[in-house]
């Protein structure tokens, strides 16, 4: 269960956090000019190989270039289904499709490149450092390691388990755990965050990451990890690509591409011979053209960078997934379990009203609530001043007398003032207790007390009695302050989004029932865990796995790490212990357990933006047909020019503008495939409609305009 | 006049169909989720030794199908290869070898295609005894792999899709012959002739003499538009008066061609347990029966061409009992569903309304199909729709509960390669390789140009797609084209059978993922809509270009 308290971010961050996000994910011109080099690169048909589709068109144009070079050789360029085409056509046709797979090939490199920039920042702070390994680490003799002999080794020599000290100012040399001290240290080079954040030995905030800087005192650390594979060296692997692996939904896709690529090559490979019959036959780049036009090129040459691009906003999110896998998974989520603290509280309970017995008057019991609070520094204490403040009474900044802390004997805190009275405030039972020790308090009063007390359990808060013996030994019970626990606002709206997407929230808190229930009704979520320990928690996953659903949930301290394997998407938080974040799929680097929903978010519309373009690149062959099947047999069978509904110039002009169009459409979609379809949080037969509307009918409509305007420019070429 | 009759046809069809929709649904749900075997079937059992209850896995499943299928491919070849010796075979030689590979082929697979004149080739025994045999139980075989794969879907963490041997042997006792004998009665009752009375020989009204064959042909009608097989008795098919005396014969084949595909429907449903599942498939099924219907009538209405103009109507290669709405409808029923019987010669039909029935196999016949292939053929698309359709709404794809992984799409694409490939490849080598080309355009093209390629791209497509209708006008019997589509035929089969059951059997161990508001819901008209542009897609793509060399080449002058 998590005990980590987080800090709420500021406006200002939250704005500056925003900015960083919005510049990286713009794209631009220079960005494309940076990828050609690697684009070329690509080219490399053992490269190539690895996605069918691209493969078949590099193929077609070292084919077709092959036939353009000899053509002048062997008579010019062979007619094709009885139509005589224009010298120049084969290069035509040529170009356009090296300049296809090149566009691919550009879409993954721009894809990779945004993420080089982020890891070549990372690297920096991989380079070697000095580290001050201790030797004979003795943990029950000397466990501040500050009598024992440190020997400077480089960081790339580091083993598993190897104690190092590192001091205010140093770099510390690889991932471990503190287990000794207490640093206050900058991790800006990893989360880009710029406050230091403070790590200590013991609980859960003990791991520390190699590559960030200690500001201030001096650790004892145990290495977790080797050189090379720590934490560091996965982020880069991860944020360039290089250990991308397929995920499932992206094979599957894949094998679907590749089926239908080779439905198009039967078709292709088959019409020759039957045109040869009736009609004359097609001539060779024709029969390229017509196979590149109808095999799903624009997908083909635009999944890699989709997905690369989906984890690129994972990273941006600042969070990162250790595998695609990992990523796909978030989009199928159907339950999650959030964290009450942190998550959907504020973390703290706020004072929320006053209530005062009977015969006490309100002013008497705001005073006496707000006294006893102004030294108090929690934020209980805070609240209850603030909340006085509002209500009009005000008790200054500072009081004369002696502060009463808090004691968990005693569970009260409170005031002694300069005139012997005495305020106290706590928990019920323990001021009673408190009363009791002059004289019993009367059951009239025991009664309402109880009534009020019971009154703001139920309603989730927690009830804070406060009472005062004046120097003159009367005792009274002057009233109970309601605190609450504060649920953030528009999580409600949130949650309901996420039940419109079909997905159950669950709050898990260490609460009692009652004011879980309280809590969950208020925060709008559909279930809630009380009382929950580590185990219950593992086995709520279970219970939820086994009926079908695949469950998402946070987690940073240790005793989480089961329940964070367990889990279909598991996020560690960055300031949780390197248990949880071995045991996670995904690590938070803000550490912000409401990300889990973005993170939803980003896994679907990964998934969309490949069925949109594979949706839209399927459609799209209808109006390439109705442009090269004329095209192909209208010398032959004048009939057939009914089929050339978009009134094309010529048949040759027809098939370039296809193929033309066909390369074209990858450039277009190269910033829709990087930023990724636009996800609303709808039901999936209301996105479903929308999606097919844009991308279906969409990509049937497209094309058709498209083409008809290249013929426009293509048919002023002489000889088309 | 015409018009209003045309009407009443399709009226009583929907009626006839409608009415039978829930009962034979439900009815095939029960036979084949009974846990109860009667006396007749447990004696079977007994005889051919299988544990009724124990079940198998998928591949045990598909080894019963091939085992069996195999055994009667033989048995069907040499029953022909003896017809000689065989008694009541009317005094007719043995088949020649080709002729009796592609019959045995065709009659197994549930194709139908015959590249003989029945009434010249075979006697009774080789009739009865190998192709009637082979309609009922070809007919069992697909509705047992259509179940086995509802089964898939069905289940949850499962191991087994049911046994073969039950379902084939239920399948044929429960259903196909009960059926069959109800309407043989009622087909004898209308005109249709059921004697064993050989060869008659008749004067005829200009004092000629006329050999008139008889036979068993009710009970062969039945089971041959029942089981979507489509084999006749006569070389005329249903054409012949004896077969189809009238047009209430003609509209009640109809019926037994679509009902047992149509309320597959409704077991599928039931058994996934949410009939609306069932009407979904139901309704892809009918629209696309209905706009391709619409089509052929318009355009054989039309009258495209000199011919019909001046005749006042296209009747040439139809009946003038049925007129042309009878024939449309026969022809787009006997296409849609896997049949291939015709009451009208397709050859004949307008150019592009010749196309519609090439269109309707090209489809895959899934809309209805054929009795079990067309359900697990439409659910093959629809996994294809929902994997689509999943990505659009940003989860892993899943269809009642069972996600679509690599493996079942790897199954599901493979599908649907096959016919197509076989379809295409057939006829581009029928055109491509020389030798076969010489052949083809002496022996068997009657129609040389535009239209001998629609007649040798149409044999092949029912082939592969197991229709059995022909174009007319090709001559088929000739050892390429026998060899040739029988190979087809068998490939068309079997091959998608296997990753029909690999499905299921991939499915079956699944567990079922609990449906929520972020599921691509699969019952409304939307996913309806998606299903139907796939089928069509699919098609369009494949076939276009070859439609544009043939039909469409010659119907866009």
């Amino acid at each position: 269960m998590s005990t980590t308290t987080l800090s709420q971010a500021t406006p200002q961050e939250l704005e500056k956090s925003h900015a960083k996000k919005t510049m990286a994910t713009a794209f631009n011109f220079a960005q494309l000019l940076n990828a050609f080099p690697g684009a070329f690169r690509k080219l490399d048909p053992r490269l190539m190989w690895r996605n069918p589709v691209m493969f078949i068109v590099e193929v077609g144009a070292a084919l077709t270039t092959i036939l353009a070079v000899a053509e002048p050789f062997l008579g010019g360029p062979q007619s094709s289904g009885g139509t005589p085409v224009p010298a120049s056509f084969t290069w035509g046709i040529a170009v356009w499709l090296w300049l296809t797979v090149i566009f691919a090939n550009l879409a993954e490199s721009v894809a990779e490149g945004r993420g080089k920039a982020q890891a070549d920042s990372l690297r920096k702070t991989r380079t070697s450092t000095i580290a001050h390994r201790v030797t004979g680490y003795e943990a029950s003799v000397d466990p501040a390691a500050e009598r024992s002999l440190t020997q400077e080794v480089s960081s790339a020599e580091l083993h598993l388990g190897d104690i190092l000290v590192v001091v205010a100012g140093e770099l510390i040399p690889g991932d471990g755990d503190i287990i000794w001290g207490i640093a206050s240290i900058d991790e800006s080079a990893i989360t880009g965050e710029s406050a230091p954040v403070v790590r200590e030995s013991g609980g859960d905030r003990s791991a520390v990451t190699g590559g960030t800087r200690v500001l201030s005192d001096r650790i004892v650390v145990i290495v977790t990890s080797k050189p090379g594979e720590t934490f560091v060296d996965r982020m880069i692997g991860l944020v360039e690509g290089a250990s991308r692996q397929k995920t499932p939904n992206e094979i599957a896709l894949n094998i679907l591409l590749a089926s239908l690529s080779i439905i198009f090559v039967i078709v292709t490979l088959t019409l020759n011979p039957i045109a040869s019959y009736s009609a004359a036959t097609v001539s060779l780049p024709v029969l390229i053209a017509l196979l590149v036009c109808l095999i799903p090129t624009t997908i083909g040459a635009l999944l890699s960078a989709i997905d690369i691009a989906g984890m690129d906003r994972l990273v941006q999110h600042n969070v990162l997934a250790m595998s695609g896998r990992a990523v796909e998974a978030a989009g199928d989520v159907t339950t999650l379990l959030l964290d009450k603290t942190g998550t959907i509280t504020y973390g703290n309970r706020q004072a929320s009203e006053f209530v005062q017995l009977a015969d006490v008057s309100e002013q008497e019991l705001i005073r006496a609530a707000a006294l006893s609070s102004l030294s108090d520094p929690t934020p209980e204490g805070k609240s209850i001043v603030t909340l006085a403040d509002a209500q009009g009474v005000h008790v200054g900044t500072s009081v004369d007398g002696v502060i009463v802390p808090f004691t968990a004997q005693t569970r009260m805190s409170g005031l002694d003032l300069p005139d012997g009275t005495q305020i106290r405030k706590g928990a019920g039972s323990a001021v009673l207790a408190w009363l009791a020790e002059d004289e019993p308090t009367p059951s009239s009063v025991l009664i309402e007390l109880e009534t009020h007390v019971e009154h703001i359990s139920q309603s989730g808060g927690t009830p804070l009695v406060v009472a005062c013996k004046t120097s003159a030994g009367v005792n009274q019970i002057l009233g109970v302050v309601h605190l609450k626990d504060v649920v953030k606002e528009g999580l409600s709206e949130r949650f309901a989004e996420l039940r419109a997407m079909g997905i159950r929230t669950i709050m898990i808190t260490g609460d009692n029932p009652l004011t879980a229930k309280a809590i969950a009704a208020e925060a709008g979520v559909d279930d809630y865990l009380a009382e929950a320990t580590p185990e219950d928690k593992l086995a709520l996953i279970r219970r939820e796995q086994e009926g079908g659903n695949l469950v998402a949930m946070t987690g940073d301290g240790t005793n989480d790490a089961p329940a964070l394997a367990q889990a279909d998407v598991g996020v560690a938080m960055n300031t949780g212990t390197s248990a949880a974040k071995e045991a996670g799929n995904m690590v938070d680097l803000d550490s912000d357990p409401s990300k889990l929903i973005d993170i939803v978010r980003i896994g679907k519309q990964l998934l969309i933006t490949r069925g949109a373009l594979t949706t839209f690149s399927i459609a799209n062959d209808i109006a390439k047909y109705f442009a090269i099947i004329p095209a192909m047999f209208m010398g032959v069978f004048p009939g057939l020019a009914v089929l050339n509904i978009m009134n094309l110039h010529s048949p040759s002009s027809a098939v370039l503008s296809a193929i033309i169009f066909n390369a074209m459409i990858i450039i277009i979609l190269i910033p829709l495939a990087l930023r990724g379809v636009k996800y609303r949080p709808l039901s999936a037969s209301k996105i479903l409609s929308r999606n097919l509307l844009v991308y279906g009918l969409g990509g049937v409509i497209a094309p058709f305009i498209g083409i008809k305007l290249i013929d426009l420019i293509i048919s002023v070429i002489p000889g088309f | 006049m015409d018009t209003l009759f045309a009407i009443f046809q399709v009226a009583s069809l929907v009626l006839i169909l409608a009415l039978l929709y829930h009962p034979l649904g439900e009815y095939m749900a029960r036979i084949y989720t009974s846990t109860k075997d009667l006396k007749v079937e447990r004696g079977f059992y007994r005889l051919i030794g299988v544990e009724a209850r124990s079940e198998q896995t998928w591949q045990s499943y598909l080894r019963g199908v091939l085992a069996f299928s195999v055994t009667g491919l033989l048995f069907v070849y040499l029953l022909q290869r003896f017809q000689a010796v065989l008694p009541y075979s009317l005094g007719l030689p043995a088949v020649p070898e080709g002729l009796s590979f592609n019959t045995a082929a065709s009659f197994v697979a549930n194709t139908n295609w015959q590249s003989y004149s029945p009434e010249l080739t075979l006697g009774y025994t080789v009739q009865i005894a190998g192709l009637a045999v082979q309609n009922f139980v070809s007919a069992a075989v697909g509705i047992a792999v259509a179940i086995a794969l509802v089964r898939g879907f069905a289940r949850r963490k499962s191991g087994t899709i049911g046994n073969f041997w039950v379902d084939l042997t239920r399948g044929t006792l429960r259903l196909l012959l009960p059926i069959s004998l109800l309407g043989a009665v009622v087909l004898i009752a209308s005109g249709v002739i059921q004697n064993f009375n050989g060869f008659t020989e008749i004067s005829t009204l200009s004092g000629g003499v006329q050999h008139l064959p008889g036979g068993p042909v009710a009970s062969q009608e039945v089971i041959k538009n029942l089981g979507t097989n489509g084999g006749g008795f006569f070389n005329a098919n249903a054409a012949h008066p004896f077969e189809n005396p009238n047009a209430w014969t003609s509209l009640l084949q109809n019926v037994l061609m679509l009902m047992i595909p149509f309320s597959l429907t409704r077991t599928f449903g039931r058994m996934v347990g949410d009939p609306k599942q069932g009407h979904a498939i139901l309704a892809v099924m009918a629209t696309i029966f209905v706009t391709s219907l619409t089509f052929l009538t318009y355009l054989e209405l039309k009258g495209a061409g000199t011919a019909p103009q001046l005749a006042g109507a296209a009747m040439e290669g139809k009946e003038q009992r049925f007129g042309i709405f009878a024939s449309t409808l026969f022809g787009s029923t006997s296409t849609l569903t896997s049949t291939g019987a015709v009451n009208s010669m397709h050859d004949s039909y307008t150019a592009l309304g010749g196309m519609m029935p090439m269109i309707n196999m090209m489809l895959g016949e899934v809309t209805p199909g054929g009795v079990g292939s067309g359900l697990y053929g439409m659910l093959i698309l629809a996994v294809i729709a929902v994997f689509i359709g999943g990505l659009l709404v940003g989860r892993t794809p899943e269809y009642l509960g069972k996600k679509l992984g690599p493996k079942e799409i790897k199954l599901a694409s493979l599908f649907i390669l096959v016919t197509p490939t076989l379809a295409l490849v057939g006829t581009a080598l029928s055109f491509g390789i020389p030798a076969i080309r010489a052949d083809v355009e002496a022996t068997s093209i009657w129609n040389p140009g535009v239209h001998g390629l629609s007649e040798v791209l149409y044999a092949f497509t029912s082939a592969a797609n197991n229709n059995g209708s022909a174009f007319a006008g090709l001559t088929a019997n000739t050892p390429w084209l026998n060899t040739a589509l029988g190979i087809a035929m068998l490939l068309g089969r079997f091959i998608p059978i296997v990753f029909v059951l690999a499905l299921a059997g991939s499915l079956a161990a699944q567990d079922k993922v609990p449906a929520t508001a972020g599921t691509l819901p699969t019952h409304r008209p939307q996913f309806v809509g998606l299903l139907i542009g796939v089928t069509l897609i699919v098609t369009a793509l494949t076939y276009f270009p070859v439609l544009a060399l043939g039909p469409l080449a010659e119907g866009l002058l």
